[in-house]
């Protein structure tokens, strides 16, 4: 299998996705220039954390131009497995590959913490093998996730948020919101599920050296889920 | 003079150059006669404001460059040292390490969020020119009073600045210092200090060679920000004076993202000769400095420069500030590999000139000379002031220990210590800052004494830590010093490293003030004294002079920035203890003062007496212990005796216990203390501050072989007791000193900063 990286400039946790790809999940991978059109050969789709265009206008708002994103619509509408973290979530939701807008978070300053998730859906292409809980730091000033009521219940009842910010012992609680996200909301999926968007970096804790690696499921989940034909164009 | 300067007519609609326009410049009788005896004739106006800025103590360092000399800058794995856009030492494999740290004070007391954001941004350019990829960021921070009326909007501005700035460049802000003291309430201090990985056998200098070479300009657009930033910092705040001042310079991260990128791909082409980041003084001194390496000159057209306003003037462009810009001599033919990789990043790159073998700097404006002036009369001619300096009279009365009285209550003082803004919890700062980006950082901030930052595609580890207790320096000089590089080196070899080099930031009042100089020269003196005793060298660093504002000079603050290598970062640990079960030792054999001592500042209001002595046998025998003790997989946790004495390491090891490496919930201990005497004896036994001590700690079944190591070593040892239980439990002879459930020192810890300074807790930890 093998993984596209994005980089858009700006973008910084790139290199970090390639690693956890290549090292951790152990599948093939490339990075992907910004203003690339061509996805051939390539099995999924990342889009990595950091600050594209320096957050000009709003997070995502100028990186969902360039020509790339095309393609990666193109490749999602296909079914190829496509998953934004931080940055690259807010970049999807910009290009209305996701639902949803992601606001300042209630606290107005910057956050970077280990966060607990319980994962509200595992039965998603992302979140198969994932155990009920993990932990993936969250690094955002950007994270709170907004939707109207319409598109929340629709979210909740087709079962398409993935992960929900969560205390140690897994419960969601407004004490373990870390930014104000509407229903706890750390994660969420399109229609198909093969496209997921979420704040926190599982990337960050995919190494037994960088905490209890429980963030290395998700790349495993899609990996699975790509051999067994569960997504994928 | 090796060469004269050519006659250069002014250049029309620039002012005249007279003595209210000298006066302006910063430039006494004395240097301004000198310009006019190194050029022949008075300066055009351009040229005056370049002597002006090349002559600022900033960039010439004139006052402190006689006592610099007296610093060890050699070692076996130095590669580069003092005089580069930042130092450069082996670490093996073939691979090596700059770093650098530098100050951005006065900015950042008029601006906190761009002046702390363009300090990271400077020093992140002084890096990655060597051909570094930047891999971590430090900063050490001295606010006023905690409830002086400025800290509440100076410490969140500057963090927020700090975070901006860093967390946009994806580089991880790992590690630092946050501390208060009215002796800053006036004059902040921010330094910034940045780590970067590099091949051994491809670091890039500012070194401007071959003439006919062109010199390219990169980054971002020049405007009118920040012109006389250097003289500024070269300035003392008067107090209630409004001054014209120069403008903060602004920052822009996305665009150093950019140049990092662009830079560190360029570097791989073999096209370039000579980088150097534009930084104080920008373009005049990245050029300046250049072309004196290379022993050549430089020629440049100032209208080729891509401009961000308007109309602007050779002598603005000369003396702009502007952030995100760097010169590069490329090799003759390359330009285009310039041009191309640096438009693949959607960045300008131009060429503006070229090297020449005349030993002028010359610039241009279009077809008419502005200013020419040789290369070595903005360098080596540059004047060179031995200021006179003198021991205050005061001195040796501050020396005796003060005698204060026993409170009798030793939980209270704990208590009091750990909600005290110096001590507490620093997470409000911290989860701030991206400190986890670029995945390296195994050990986090406060999880250790030292950040641990690993090594791609390599078992060894960076231990990166900053240090300065300025009460202890301003106390006595020489000596307080000396503990700042004695802290720093422990802080890393309770992670596990061998200390290996440092980077040092002075800053210091107004030098024409003989006992501020006296601070200096003795604070110098003892870092020598203190570099030699444990074999480190500095290679690279930053003076900051004239902090003051009105009479007061601040605290002398010779911040520290060390660098320790990890061999095999396998067994690297942090200071919380780890798990039940585990005894602890202490190593070092404690000599504790009140002197100088935070018990004092806190307890009695009481700031006097010398602070804690040194014997460096003992602590390169500490140090040793340390090294081999964690790297055989034998210590389990470590943390030294600092600020708040054993009383407060032990409470800090609790507080951080329960995971090893990392911050945990928390854990209790039963230590038995040899506390024979009085209350008094006790209270300094627990809270006076001494140097050559850690705590460790140690599985029962490897127990003797530690004791053994240490003995070997001639290091004191002796099993104090075992982590355990809710509560930190600490008794001697007559039954217990102390007993404190482990969630109230959390309490008072947590809580402390930002009670102190008024701002919002932070939430409680995950």
């Amino acid at each position: 299998m093998r993984f596209g990286v994005v980089t858009f400039p700006g973008s910084n946790c790139d290199h970090d996705a390639y690693h956890v790809v290549k090292r951790v999940a152990q599948q093939d991978v490339q990075f992907l220039w910004h203003k690339d059109t061509d996805l051939s050969g390539i099995d999924a789709i990342v889009l990595p954390g950091g600050f594209s265009y320096g957050d000009s206008l709003r997070c995502g708002a100028i990186a969902r131009f360039s020509p790339i994103m095309e393609s990666i619509r193109a490749f999602a509408d296909a079914g190829g497995p496509v998953i934004g973290i931080c940055n690259g979530f807010q970049v999807l939701t910009e290009a209305g590959l996701l639902p949803g807008a992601l606001l300042r978070n209630q606290g107005l300053t910057f956050i970077c913490e280990d966060q607990h998730l319980a994962v509200a859906n595992g039965h998603l292409p992302w979140t198969s093998l994932c155990p009920e809980g993990l932990v993936a730091p969250i690094a955002h000033h950007d994270g709170c996730y907004f939707a109207d009521e319409e598109t929340l219940a629709r979210l909740e009842g087709e079962g398409r948020v993935a992960f929900r910010y969560a205390d140690r012992d897994g419960n969601v609680t407004p004490e373990a919101n870390p930014n104000g996200s509407l229903n706890n909301i750390a994660g969420i999926t399109n229609e198909r599920g093969n496209v997921l968007g979420m704040m926190p970096h599982p990337e960050r804790n995919a190494e037994t050296e960088l905490g209890d690696a429980s963030g290395a499921w998700v790349f495993r989940s899609v990996v699975r889920a790509f051999l067994n034909g569960e997504v994928g164009r | 003079m090796s060469v004269q300067a050519p006659a250069v007519d002014p250049r029309p609609g620039d002012p005249e150059i007279t003595q209210a326009l000298i006066d302006e410049h910063g430039l006494d009788e004395k240097e301004y006669g000198l310009v006019l005896d190194i050029m022949g004739r008075p300066p055009t106006y351009t040229e005056l404001g370049v002597f002006s800025v090349m002559w600022s103590e900033h960039c010439s360092y004139k006052t402190s460059r006689i006592h610099l000399k007296k610093l060890p800058t050699d070692g076996p794995r130095v590669l580069q040292g003092p005089g580069e856009n930042a130092g450069v030492i082996d670490i093996g494999d073939g691979l090596a390490v700059a770093f650098k740290m530098e100050s951005h004070n006065h900015p950042s007391f008029i601006e906190p969020y761009q002046g702390a954001a363009t300090g990271v941004g400077g020093i992140l350019r002084d890096v990655f020119t060597m051909g570094a990829r930047p891999i971590a960021i430090l900063n050490s921070l001295r606010f006023g009073a905690a409830d002086h009326p400025k800290t509440k909007f100076l410490l969140p501005g500057v963090v927020a600045g700090i975070a901006g700035y860093g967390n946009c460049v994806g580089v991880p802000t790992v590690a630092g210092e946050v501390n208060f003291h009215p002796s800053y309430n006036g004059n902040i201090l921010v330094n910034a200090m940045a780590v970067g990985l590099l091949r051994s056998d491809a670091i890039f200098r500012g070194v401007a060679a071959g003439p006919g070479n062109p010199v390219l300009y990169v980054g971002a657009r020049t405007g009118r920000d920040g012109i006389h930033g250097a003289t500024m910092a070269s300035d003392t705040f008067e107090e209630g004076v409004e001054k014209p001042r120069p403008t903060v310079q602004v920052g822009d991260p996305y665009t150093e993202k950019l140049l990092i990128e662009a830079c560190l791909e360029l570097m791989r082409e073999d096209a370039i000769v000579a980088i150097q980041d534009m930084g104080a003084a920008g373009l005049t001194s990245s050029s300046v400095e250049m072309a004196g390496r290379g022993g050549t000159g430089l020629r440049m057209d100032v209208a080729k420069i891509p401009a961000a306003a308007e109309g602007m003037t050779p002598y603005e462009f000369c003396l702009s500030e502007s952030q995100e810009r760097m010169l590069i001599v490329a090799a003759k033919g390359k330009e285009h590999i310039v041009e191309r990789v640096f438009g693949k990043w959607d960045l300008e790159a131009v060429v503006i000139g070229h090297v020449t073998d005349d030993g002028l700097w010359t610039v241009v404006e279009g077809d008419n000379v502005v200013a020419s002036i040789p290369v070595d009369a903005l360098t080596d001619a540059a004047p060179i002031y031995d200021r006179p300096h003198t021991e205050p009279a005061d001195f040796a009365a501050r020396q005796a220990e003060p005698d204060l009285a026993p409170t009798g209550d030793c939980e209270d003082v704990l208590l009091r210590l750990l909600a005290s803004p110096n001590i507490a919890d620093k997470r409000w700062v911290y989860r701030q800052y991206d400190h986890m980006v670029r995945l390296g950082t195994v050990v986090r901030p406060g999880a250790a004494d030292a950040a641990v930052v690993r090594i791609p595609k390599s078992a060894k580890a960076l231990a990166l830590t900053t240090d300065c207790n300025s009460v202890w320096v301003k106390a006595d000089p020489h000596l307080g010093t000396q503990g700042a590089i004695a802290e720093a080196a422990r802080n890393v070899a309770c992670t596990g490293a061998e200390p290996l080099a440092v980077t040092d930031c002075l800053n210091f009042g107004n030098p024409q003030r003989p006992e501020v100089m006296w601070e200096f020269v003795q604070a110098i003196e003892g870092m020598g004294a203190a570099l030699r005793e444990l074999k480190i060298p500095v290679v690279s660093g930053n003076v900051s002079l004239y902090n003051e504002t009105g009479d007061v000079s601040i605290h002398p603050t010779p911040g520290i920035g060390l660098v320790g290598l990890i061999e095999d970062r396998k067994h690297a640990v942090g200071l919380g203890f780890p798990e039940e079960g585990q005894r602890i030792v202490l190593l070092g054999t404690p000599r504790p003062t009140f002197g100088a001592s935070a018990y004092g500042r806190v307890i009695h209001d009481v700031e006097t007496g010398a602070p804690p002595s040194l014997d460096w046998d003992a602590e390169r025998a500490l140090l040793l212990t340390l090294r081999e003790g964690v790297s055989a997989g034998l210590i389990t946790a470590a943390h030294d005796a600092a600020d708040g004495g054993l009383g407060v390491a032990l409470a800090e090891m609790a507080l951080a216990g329960g995971v090893a490496g990392n911050i945990g919930r928390g854990l209790g201990a039963q230590v038995a203390l040899d506390l024979s005497g009085d209350a008094g004896a006790r209270e300094r036994f627990l809270f006076g501050e001494t140097h050559g001590c850690a705590f460790v700690t140690v599985s029962a079944d490897d127990l003797p072989a530690l004791l053994a190591l240490a003995a070997e070593h001639g290091c004191a040892a002796q099993n104090v007791g075992a982590v355990g239980g809710d509560a930190l439990v600490v008794t001697d002879a007559g039954g217990a000193s102390l007993d404190v459930a482990v969630s109230d020192l959390r309490s008072a810890w947590e809580g402390g900063l930002t009670a102190a300074v008024g701002l919002d807790a932070a939430p409680p930890r995950p």
